[in-house]
């Protein structure tokens, strides 16, 4: 299931604003890898043109290449609609559909695009996928109740169950620990580590213990000054970026230093 | 008045870091109101005008100065300058109520007279003069079926402008549209009427007349109406929704209609709910083209139609028990605007999105 990609060259735009510069980089399968740098760095402007969802803004387009397993993302041919259904994507802000159950957001994915589903077959990809998101034993009791009653942690682990419940081959979260408690931050941090064996992760994260802590690889992005392009200053396993980076300016954010 | 009394004057005397001046007693409202009460009937009855809207205006205003004035001598200016806003805001509230809940009982008194069981549920055909039989069936299914027929009309269009305004519309299109949509609102219903009047009359000659026409004229005011509340409502619906919904592969049109819409959909049938209220007692436009009949007519697309409104002012018009029916046909008017309201609270009640926490 779990797949690479292979950034190159890649430049990301708002209209003429060039918010992402020259990113190269190569994302490993069945393992973490961890976007950091300062804020308004283009962390989410990369990480959402991994699954073509940058589209979705008017304006926003890229240059350069990205593939999944060898195939071109941004090839003539491809459909971001089917890109997204093989790349998957948490966000900062756990967000539920408010109208639908517990049941109905795993199903989600399946049932808004209207594949149909036998009732033993929904029940089971609702099952696997909560079980996959280490929240099945908490909701069991209560799958039609509403989403939203979830608290901000469950709803979190809720959405990741809905990206799996699609079976994607990558899954991308952005900073989907910050609106969270410290609890719920290490179930969703255990979570990724079951969920590696499976999938192709990149996590951005503005904690760098959490980087440390759940990482195999770790890209640093910075910003020259407000106005310039976000660039990927270097990338590394976790291990080294953390103990003998190569760029003072990676050494100074990690250690805190920075500014 | 703040320029002659001293600031804060507590602060003179520290009696601790929080502490505060002293309230007015929990009976100094219900005192005042009845003390302004007590001098307004004396003062008017002295006067020799002693009526009760005089006694309440005077009551009112004798309150608000007094509970004011005693609140600045003993809370200070923030407080006093709370109980003067909160006597205004009520005041006003009240003033606003009285035409609405005058209107009611009017209507209310008036209508409850004539209406029965036979009234609802007769025709006019063969009523002349003073008789007094007659009802108003035909009427109220020919408001229901204009007006469904208005809708069924505007929805559809007004949904799908909402949706290309809030989801795909930019540009010189878009704005446009959204020009437009505001010209049309502000439309005078004699207008409407007009216009569908002379589009059926090009297309079928002069002598046509049809519900549909109506219908087609209120479709014009409702249109707007629907596009704007509807719009309202999209916008509301957070992007984050589209996001989790795109990011799981579904496809853009897919995403409005299974999310966006369904996550509104509360919303919207409250604004075609009243966008139905604002055209169903409309008259002018009516009058212009389907006119009245006496018989019930169920083709919407052949002959004259009696609708409530149409019917209420031709009877007016006619006078003498005329004058009764045209009261009870406007009760009915009401009942049925104030039950589709009732329908639209519990469907939109119905599709609300489930309670949270
Ligand atoms: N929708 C947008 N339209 C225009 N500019 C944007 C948009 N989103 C982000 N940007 C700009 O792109 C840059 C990178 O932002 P972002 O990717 O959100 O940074 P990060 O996630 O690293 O904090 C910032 O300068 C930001 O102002
Ligand atoms: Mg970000």
């Amino acid at each position: 299931m779990s797949k690479r990609i292979d950034v190159d060259d890649l430049n990301v735009y708002y209209s003429d604003f060039l918010a992402v510069e020259g990113v190269s980089m190569n994302i490993e399968p069945k393992a973490i890898t961890a976007l950091i740098g300062p804020s308004g760095c283009g962390k989410s402007t990369f990480l959402r043109t991994l699954n073509r969802m940058h589209e979705v803004i008017p304006g926003a387009r890229v240059t350069g290449k990205a593939t999944l397993d060898g195939e071109d993302l941004y090839g003539p041919q491809v459909d971001p609609v089917a890109v997204r259904r093989h790349i998957g994507m948490v966000f900062q802000r756990p967000n539920p559909f408010p109208t639908m159950s517990i049941a109905d957001n795993v199903l989600a994915g399946v049932r808004l695009n209207s594949k149909r589903l036998s009732k033993s077959q929904a029940e089971e990809t609702v099952e696997t996928s909560l079980r996959g998101a280490n929240l099945w034993n908490e909701v069991k009791d209560r799958l039609d109740r509403p989403g939203s009653s979830l608290s901000g942690g469950q709803q979190q682990r809720l959405c990741i169950a809905r990206a799996i419940a699609v079976k994607p081959d990558v899954l991308l979260m952005d900073e989907p620990c910050s609106a969270l408690d410290p609890i719920s931050t290490l179930a969703i941090e255990d979570l990724m580590h079951e969920l590696k064996s499976d999938y192709t992760i990149v996590i951005v994260t503005h904690n760098m213990q959490q980087a440390a802590r759940v990482s195999d690889r770790t890209a640093f992005f910075n910003i020259a000054g407000t106005g310039k392009p976000g660039k990927l200053i270097e990338m590394d396993d976790t291990t080294v970026m953390f103990s003998s980076p190569r760029e003072k300016a990676t050494e100074d954010y990690i250690s805190g230093r920075f500014g | 008045m703040a320029a002659t009394t001293p600031l804060e004057p507590s602060l003179a005397a520290p009696s601790g870091l929080l502490a505060s001046r002293p309230r007015l007693p929990r009976w100094a409202v219900p005192s005042t109101i009845g003390f302004s009460f007590a001098l307004s009937a004396v003062v008017l009855f002295l006067a020799d005008s002693l009526t009760i809207p005089a006694v309440v205006a005077l009551t009112v205003v004798l309150y608000a100065v007094a509970i004011s004035v005693w609140s600045l001598r003993v809370e200070g200016t923030r407080y006093a300058a709370d109980r003067t806003a909160t006597t205004v805001v009520t005041a006003a509230f009240g003033i606003a109520l009285i035409p609405l809940i005058s209107l009611l009982w009017t209507v209310l008194q008036n209508g409850a007279r004539v209406i029965n069981f036979t009234f609802l549920n007769t025709n006019m055909v063969g009523v002349y003069g003073e008789m007094t039989e007659g009802g108003i069936y035909h009427a109220i299914w020919g408001t229901i079926l204009i007006t469904l027929a208005a809708t069924a009309i505007s929805v559809p269009i007004g949904i799908l402008t909402a949706i290309y305004l809030v989801e795909y519309g930019r540009g010189a299109l878009a704005r446009g549209v959204t020009f437009f949509v505001d010209v049309m609102t502000g439309i005078p219903s004699i207008v409407a009427g007009l216009f569908a009047f002379s589009l059926f009359t090009l297309l079928f000659g002069p002598a046509f007349r049809a519900g549909i026409m109506g219908a087609t004229a209120l479709a014009v005011l409702m249109t707007p109406v629907v596009i704007r509340s509807v719009e309202e409502m999209l916008r509301l619906v957070p992007n984050e929704l589209r996001e989790a919904s795109y990011a799981l592969g579904v496809s853009k049109a897919r995403t409005i209609f299974k999310v966006v819409l369904r996550t509104a959909i509360g919303g919207i049938v409250t604004g075609v709910m009243l966008a139905i209220a604002r055209v169903i007692g409309e008259t002018a436009p009516l009058l212009l083209t389907v006119g009245l009949a006496a018989d019930m007519n169920w083709d919407l697309f052949e002959g004259r139609m009696a609708t409530l409104p149409v019917f209420a002012y031709r009877q007016y018009q006619q006078g003498g028990i005329g004058v009764d029916r045209a009261w009870g046909a406007a009760l009915t008017l009401i009942a049925i605007v104030m039950l589709l309201n009732i329908i639209a609270r519990l469907i939109a009640k119905y599709y609300a999105p489930k309670a949270s926490r």
